[in-house]
């Protein structure tokens, strides 16, 4: 097994197995769109109107919560120094962290989106435009909330600072994203998943390289 | 430039511009204020327009300020100087003042012109962001106690940043105009008259004296107070 694999495999399997990052993230994701209605209202024409706005923005937040220990479980106990003494490149490492980041949160939280887009009254013709946005969209939260993780990997409650890095950065991934599931409700074409396709794959190809880079920062001294 | 890119020069040569940097922003200042209360009315706002003079400047260095803070982390990336990256540093909360300096002032002209202190309109939003972004930078540096590997952190967050302002910018405008359409709150833009664009300039120029001012304050305390670490260290040891 290539080192990338063996790396991907037990970042996956630390995050399913117990006391690993994917259900709770999950289960998070559940609960603020479940919170939603309490807030505004049971009004099914409402709901339907922002489910997709609402389960983009908790699909964000919901990201956001397994970030923060990214690379910094890994800089406290010292894997990451023998990570970078393993054949793997900093770009490698990066690569490997943020696809099992997206394997066990952006992933299943777009197979699940669908039954909670069915509590919000989501029409079921949007449902194709929902799951696409959140699959094409997903790897770039991943993607640029792991170049964040990797630069606050030594901060001490790094995970308090996150939100404030990523959360500008992700502006157009919500924009698009949301605005792809209203274009399909309104009927029209404005290519909003297009655009998001664009931003995703040049922040997928873009992050390794700059999170590669935060990485060696941290770990030179 | 490189050539004053030492410290030591810096200092000798900040300490003889800087008085004479201090007295151009007074007088621009004094200047610009004077015309922008002598300017006449405009027909259509009234004296709000004068709101103008202090709020269009602000928004420009705002944006300036975090060219500025993207270039000069380049600088230090790229070069290691540890000049540019205490530029870096001092500029970017001066970058975040004028930022919320700009969307008060918005705020305060949008409310008679609008009608509203707040518009989800495209240019206030990407402010927003950008007050967003100039906030996790300076977080980011005073998060991280190593000061080289603060530099090196903040110079990536503030590329990453620079890269990603006009896909923000870009992805704002279009979502404005999906979810609004056409907006009331547009700004009946008369043509800017020579009576208004005296005044306007002679601001800008003031704020961005101001802003550099500032800058040169903020850097020499910087350098300051590492010399004084330094020699409190060295007395210890």
């Amino acid at each position: 097994m290539s080192a990338f694999a063996a790396l991907l495999a037990r970042d996956v399997r630390l995050a399913t197995r117990a006391g690993g990052s994917a259900m709770l993230a999950l289960a998070f994701f559940a609960t603020v769109v479940t919170l939603v209605p309490f807030g505004i209202g049971s009004e099914a024409r409402l709901l339907a109107r922002i489910a997709g706005g609402v389960l983009w923005v908790a699909a964000v937040l919901a990201n956001l919560l397994a970030l923060d220990r990214l690379f910094q479980a890994d800089y406290e106990d010292g894997s990451l120094d023998l990570l970078a003494l393993s054949p793997l490149s900093f770009e490698g490492i990066a690569a490997a962290k943020i696809t099992a980041h997206w394997l066990t949160t952006g992933l299943p939280l777009t197979i699940v989106s669908p039954v909670l887009a069915l509590l919000l009254n989501l029409p079921v013709d949007a449902y194709v435009a929902l799951v696409a946005s959140l699959l094409i969209g997903t790897p770039a939260v991943s993607a640029i909330g792991g170049v964040a993780a990797a630069l606050t990997l030594s901060i001490r409650r790094g995970g308090l600072l996150l939100p404030l890095l990523v959360l500008p950065l992700l502006t157009p991934v919500v924009i698009f994203g949301a605005g792809a599931v209203l274009a399909r409700l309104d009927g029209i074409e404005n290519g909003a998943i297009w655009l998001l396709a664009a931003f995703s794959v040049a922040a997928v190809l873009l992050a390794p390289f700059v999170a590669a880079a935060a990485l060696r920062l941290n770990l030179s001294e | 430039m490189f050539a004053y890119a030492n410290p030591k020069r810096f200092m000798e040569l900040s300490g003889r511009v800087l008085p004479w940097l201090g007295a151009a922003t007074a007088i621009l200042f004094v200047l610009g204020l004077y015309l922008s209360f002598t300017a006449p009315p405009d027909y259509q706002q009234g004296d709000t327009v004068r709101i103008m003079f202090i709020h269009v400047p602000a928004a420009w260095v705002a944006m300036m300020g975090y060219g500025f803070v993207a270039l000069a982390s380049l600088i230090g990336l790229v070069n290691r100087h540890p000049l540019a990256d205490v530029a870096a540093k001092q500029a970017a909360p001066l970058g975040a003042l004028f930022t919320a300096l700009a969307l008060i002032t918005g705020s305060l002209w949008g409310r008679p012109m609008w009608g509203t202190y707040w518009q989800w309109d495209g240019r206030l939003t990407s402010f927003l962001l950008l007050l967003f972004l100039y906030l996790g930078y300076i977080a980011l540096w005073n998060a991280i106690e190593n000061e080289v590997r603060a530099a090196k952190a903040a110079a990536i967050l503030a590329l990453i940043g620079v890269v990603n302002l006009p896909i923000i910018e870009f992805s704002v405008q279009w979502w404005t105009t999906l979810h609004q359409g056409e907006s009331i709150f547009r700004k009946g833009a008369p043509l800017i008259s020579a009576v208004f664009l005296w005044p306007l300039f002679v601001m800008a120029a003031a704020y961005t004296s101001l802003f550099f001012t500032l800058l040169m304050v903020r850097m020499r305390t910087e350098i300051l107070e590492r010399r004084a670490r330094a020699i409190a260290l060295g007395a210890n040891a």
